[in-house]
């Protein structure tokens, strides 16, 4: 293993997040807070509780939810992908590093970025609604497991990408949707039966059940299958990962 | 001298078809300056380019300092820096942290009186806290080196170093090259500038359509390979060359003053004093008498002529 240069991209990669700071910190904190006062406060203030938590409360781990997996996928795989559009990407291929420590460095970096931009969201949640948190460490733990999973999805779409538009297809086009309908804002329970149904086919459902359940004790689907659904969804990106860098695929001609 | 690089019917077929590799077998030597010469599409980078590891090779092997550049990437690409044709650099970066990034990407651990000693080399510690995007095109070219010997390789490849350089800065880098070289740095580049092969280069490998056309000592090429030409000034103008003279295909110049012998130095005899005798046999009165060797450029176009 070349630990020293797994350190030296993952601090390469994290010294861009911090020079960009106003688009990696600000900008969530932001976006989340308008979340809070549209969501929590305007319509929240009509909703009285949604399975025992006040609306603003329970919407907070949705939020996090979708930032986190949001960016996890932009960090992930604008960082593989930007080195490949100005053609820094020599430097990687022609370095005495293993694609498997290319990978740990960017995916490491990326899921530290989404990790810090979840746990500020998760304080300024505390700003604008009452919060307790009955599972800290299972909390903790999915957290982490989503960061490194949506980076693991981000950096297959980073090398997939061949321009700027295909970094934002699917981001765009399939993760916003599923997360949105995955019961960020909502709880599955108030769908109609048959949108029940469809619902259980998004995998995004089981990770925010099982977050919002380390939050508040109560899940719409069992932890077990939360779990389940997060194991294989990193098995699937690993697997996709590993037939990439034994093929070269979009890297090496 | 035992060869540090050895690649070994290399052959490179892309997935549209084409043929950039056709078989390239060559032996670069411990502490040498090689210059790659050859046209454009010759297949020069992509040798490089499969040498440190951004192609895969369809066929063939490869060896650098004894490992082979697949099974042992991590020992043969250690001891290999490139700076690549492009300006391909991290635009927003610090010049020092770039060339840092480098040395650890390399697993060298963090040595900052290493970088300083490269970054003054180079001019650059001056800029080293500069953004890279507010160099100039010639200080990006140098960061590119500065980023190359960051890890201390023991051989340098420079894709068309000089291209697009101007001339103050193309003296800068050969002397670059030649500095290098005295630290025992092997040194490979590629250049379809004549001039440059023939100014610092210690062997020259020409190379065209995928293949490697020959690989020669420099002096020793020009020396096998060059043509001169024997320049006669007459006294006296003729009209049309004697027909005496017919068998050493002599050109006339316009003025009828001069006759132009083209010899080959490779050849036992040049013809040269049986050319001046019958010449005196015509009753030509000579004026004067020059030679001029052919440049890298004339064996160059020669050879690339010939292989089309």
């Amino acid at each position: 293993m070349n630990l020293t240069a797994i350190k030296a991209i993952f601090v390469f990669e994290m010294t861009r997040f911090f020079r960009t700071l106003l688009q990696s910190f600000i900008s969530p904190v932001l976006s989340t807070s308008l979340y809070f006062v549209v969501f929590g406060a305007a319509i929240g203030s009509r909703i009285d509780t949604v399975e025992g938590v006040s609306y603003g409360a329970f919407i907070v781990p949705g939020l996090i939810m979708l930032s986190v997996m949001t960016q996890s996928t932009a960090n992930a795989s604008f960082g593989i992908y930007f080195p490949k559009f100005i053609g820094t990407i020599y430097e990687l291929l022609s370095a005495p590093v293993s694609f498997v420590e290319i990978m740990i460095g960017y995916v490491g970096a990326a899921a530290s970025k989404a990790l810090l931009v979840g746990l500020i969201i998760l304080g300024t949640a505390f700003v604008f609604v009452d919060l307790e948190i009955a599972h800290p460490v299972a909390m903790i733990a999915f957290l982490v497991m989503t960061c490194f999973s949506f980076s693991l999805l981000g950096f297959i779409i980073g090398i997939w990408a061949k321009n700027f538009e295909q970094l934002q297809l699917i981001p765009l086009l399939v993760i916003t949707p599923l997360v949105f309908l995955g019961g960020s804002f909502y709880s599955i329970s108030m769908l109609p039966p048959l949108w029940q149904t469809i619902t259980m086919f998004n995998p995004v459902v089981y990770l925010i059940s099982g977050f919002r359940w380390a939050f508040f004790g109560e899940a719409e689907v069992s932890i077990g299958l939360s779990l389940f659904a997060i194991a294989l969804f990193t098995a699937v990106c690993i697997a996709v990962i590993g037939w990439i860098f034994k093929t070269g695929y979009r890297l090496k001609t | 001298m035992p060869a540090i690089v050895s690649a070994n019917d290399v052959t490179k077929i892309y997935e549209g078809g084409f043929e950039a590799l056709k078989g390239v077998s060559l032996d670069i030597e411990q502490g040498e300056i090689l210059a790659l010469l050859g046209p454009n599409g010759a297949g020069k980078t992509t040798l490089i380019s499969v040498i440190c590891g951004m192609v895969n090779a369809t066929s063939g092997s490869i060896s650098v300092g004894g490992h082979d550049i697949v099974d042992d990437f991590r020992g043969a690409r250690s001891l290999i820096g490139l700076v690549p044709q492009e300006l391909s650099l991290e635009p927003f970066e610090k010049v020092i942290n770039s060339v840092r990034f480098s040395r650890g990407l390399f697993g060298k651990p963090r040595n900052d009186a290493y970088v300083e000693r490269i970054l003054r080399q180079l001019s650059l510690w001056d800029k080293k806290d500069a953004r890279v995007k507010e160099l100039s095109g010639g200080m990006k070219r140098r960061v590119l080196i500065a980023k190359a010997l960051s890890h201390e390789p023991r051989v340098l490849f420079l894709d068309e170093p000089t291209a697009g350089v101007d001339v103050e800065l193309r003296k800068d880098m050969w002397e670059i090259v030649r500095g290098l070289r005295e630290d025992g740095v092997t040194i490979i580049l590629t250049t379809h500038y004549i001039e440059e092969a023939e100014a610092i280069a210690d062997r020259v490998g020409v190379i065209n359509d995928g293949k490697i056309l020959l690989v020669k000592d420099k002096a020793e090429l020009m020396a096998q390979m060059g043509r001169k030409q024997l320049c006669i000034e007459l006294q006296e103008p003729i009209a049309e060359i004697p027909a005496g003279l017919s068998a050493y295909e002599l050109v006339l110049g316009t003025d009828g003053c001069s006759l132009e012998y083209a010899y080959d130095t490779r050849g036992e005899r040049t013809g040269i004093t049986a050319l001046l005798r019958d010449l005196a046999a015509q009753g030509l009165v000579l004026k004067d008498v020059s030679t001029s060797q052919s440049s890298l450029e004339d064996i160059f176009v020669g050879l690339v002529g010939d292989a089309a």
